[in-house]
């Protein structure tokens, strides 16, 4: 506490009180109540600990969640690159009200998203009858975690390109096509290399976001062990068997792995700040 | 060409100093893109209001109606009463403290108040079972003192604060970052106290800020459904919030009410959205 508190001279009062306070709240609501997550494994040992978190039904809900969810960041950051593309360079009727609608996903309610995915991807849906006719199935399928991930990823990386394209002087690509590049080479070697930065970071945002999901994936997963069912309804699934235990461990697992991505974000943006910064000077 | 035309001057016509762009390509990237929102946001946006309204509209005002619905309306407001309010005054203190003062970790700080948002719903009503529930770390005490936490309203409203944690703070400490010190130093000086400092001088400043968080914040408590349905026991009438009420309705196979209840939840993500849309175009207007 000592080292947070050395500040500086400042004649702006109440800095003891807001930053205590902060502390306070912090701990209370977030930092006590997670610690016990991992307090609760430390009860375990370390065998059970292992053979709980490594059972075969556990492995295959790791392999489904992280696949899938890599599968919808990749395909929102193709996507999601050419929307923000779109809403930036281009205009068309109603554009500004499909911009906020590309929102949606982060307020709308995840039970909702999910029962919404699940009436239009079903083999009677409005989506999911013509896709059913052509042999593909997507509602209590993988394929329908995926597009639930699909759905709640989507704004992430939109909204992280757009600014930068923004900010992206049209003078750039204008001098590259003067000096003979056609489009294809103008996108690959002057847009591309501006952007790919704010598209990792909305891709590793979406990712994250993606890994935690369950509202809007267990309406539509179909949740059948070892072929469709995530690491979250584990979760969900040890806890409604009462085994508290277990269900904190496959919880720490998937703690420590986003405690992970958390710090990559972390670094990435550091270094896109470095990189523009020194871009500027 | 310069082999069809071996000794011809180069004609400045033929070669224009920026290519005209292809037209085509515009309105297909305009098009690729549209398809790709309808099919995951419009499409499935559509269907909300659609299954809702299935039965014709009698049914759906009395799916809405009804008593378990309306308690589920009830304890969806009280959660996002209680909880809206902590985190905005915890947003206004951690801004302050961070935007307007220099101490060392600061930016641990700011990562730890992010935390919230990266841990999985689920988890995030798992931590406080463990905490409150019967065989957690308080579950005794409790117990004996006769006090419900988890599969109770208590529980419910404490995993709705930490899933909204974030959403006050987050928007406050850049935007008081971005706007300084000196009008606050300015008034400090001049003898202003450090509650009419903050309540004349830095919260106009940053009004609109804080209206954004709030209506995120909130549209976050109404819509919580994972955190929530771990620490909810779904007892009808008394523990269910209106996502936990959708979720019931659909899974009896109640489909017309399931959706008559989730399209209030939709209007509130719209109106949410049309909010946003409009404080982002003040904040444009004003800069």
């Amino acid at each position: 506490m000592t080292t947070l508190a050395s500040r500086r001279h400042s004649v702006l009062p109440g800095f003891h009180l807001a930053l205590g306070y902060t502390l306070f709240y912090l701990c209370l609501i977030v930092l006590i109540p997670l610690s016990a997550a991992f307090i609760k494994t430390f009860g375990l040992t370390w065998e059970s600990f292992w053979a709980t978190v490594t059972a075969p039904r556990v492995l295959a809900s790791y392999r489904l969640t992280f696949g899938m969810s890599l599968l919808a960041a990749l395909i929102n950051a193709g996507f999601g690159l050419l929307v923000a593309w779109v809403l930036v360079r281009y205009r068309f009727p109603g554009k500004r009200v499909i911009d906020s609608l590309v929102d949606l996903p982060f307020a709308l309610p995840t039970a909702v998203a999910g029962i919404a995915l699940t009436a239009v991807y079903a083999t009677n849906g409005w989506l999911g009858a013509p896709l059913n006719a052509a042999g593909i199935k997507v509602a209590f399928t993988p394929l329908g975690i995926l597009v639930a991930l699909t759905f709640i990823g989507l704004p992430f990386v939109v909204r992280t390109v757009q600014p930068v394209l923004e900010d992206m002087e049209a003078e750039l690509e204008e001098a590259a096509q003067s000096l003979g590049a056609n489009a294809w080479q103008t996108f690959w070697r002057v847009i591309l290399p501006t952007v790919t930065p704010a598209v990792i970071t909305g891709f590793t945002l979406a990712f994250a976001r993606a890994l935690g999901e369950y509202g809007s994936v267990i309406f539509i997963a179909g949740n059948m062990p070892m072929i469709s069912e995530i690491t979250p309804l584990i979760i969900i699934t040890k806890l409604e068997q009462y085994d508290y235990s277990g269900a904190t461990a496959v919880a720490v697992v998937m703690l420590v792995s986003s405690f992970v991505l958390l710090f990559v974000i972390n670094a990435l943006q550091w270094w896109v700040r470095r990189r523009r910064g020194e871009e500027r000077l | 060409m310069s082999a069809v035309l071996p000794l011809s001057i180069p004609v400045p016509a033929a070669t224009p100093a920026v290519r005209p762009r292809v037209r085509w390509v515009p309105a297909a990237l305009i098009a690729v893109a549209l398809a790709y929102l309808a099919l995951f946001l419009f499409v499935p946006l559509a269907a909300v209001f659609f299954e809702a309204l299935k039965k014709g509209f009698g049914f759906y005002l009395d799916a809405i109606r009804e008593p378990d619905a309306w308690s589920a309306i009830g304890l969806t407001f009280t959660a996002a009463i209680i909880a809206v309010p902590l985190n905005l005054v915890f947003g206004v203190a951690a801004a302050w403290a961070i935007a307007k003062f220099d101490f060392r970790g600061k930016s641990l700080l700011i990562t730890l108040i992010d935390l919230p948002f990266s841990v999985s719903p689920v988890i995030s009503g798992l931590i406080y079972v463990l905490i409150f529930g019967l065989q957690g770390w308080l579950g005794p005490w409790l117990a004996e003192h006769d006090v419900r936490v988890i599969f109770a309203v208590p529980g419910i409203v404490l995993a709705t604060i930490f899933v909204t944690f974030p959403f006050v703070a987050r928007e406050l400490i850049p935007l008081m970052q971005a706007q300084g010190r000196e009008e606050e130093e300015a008034a400090a000086v001049l003898g202003a106290s450090g509650w009419q400092t903050l309540w004349y001088v830095t919260l106009p400043n940053v009004k609109w800020g804080i209206l954004y968080g709030v209506i995120l914040c909130n549209a976050r408590a109404m819509g919580e459904f994972g955190a929530v349905s771990v620490v909810s026991g779904h007892i009808r009438g008394l523990t269910n919030t209106l996502p936990l009420h959708v979720e019931i309705l659909y899974n009896e196979y109640n489909f017309a009410a399931a959706f008559a209840c989730a399209s209030l939840l939709a209007l509130l993500a719209l109106v949410t959205l049309g909010i946003k849309t409009f404080v982002e175009l003040r904040q444009e207007h004003e800069t």
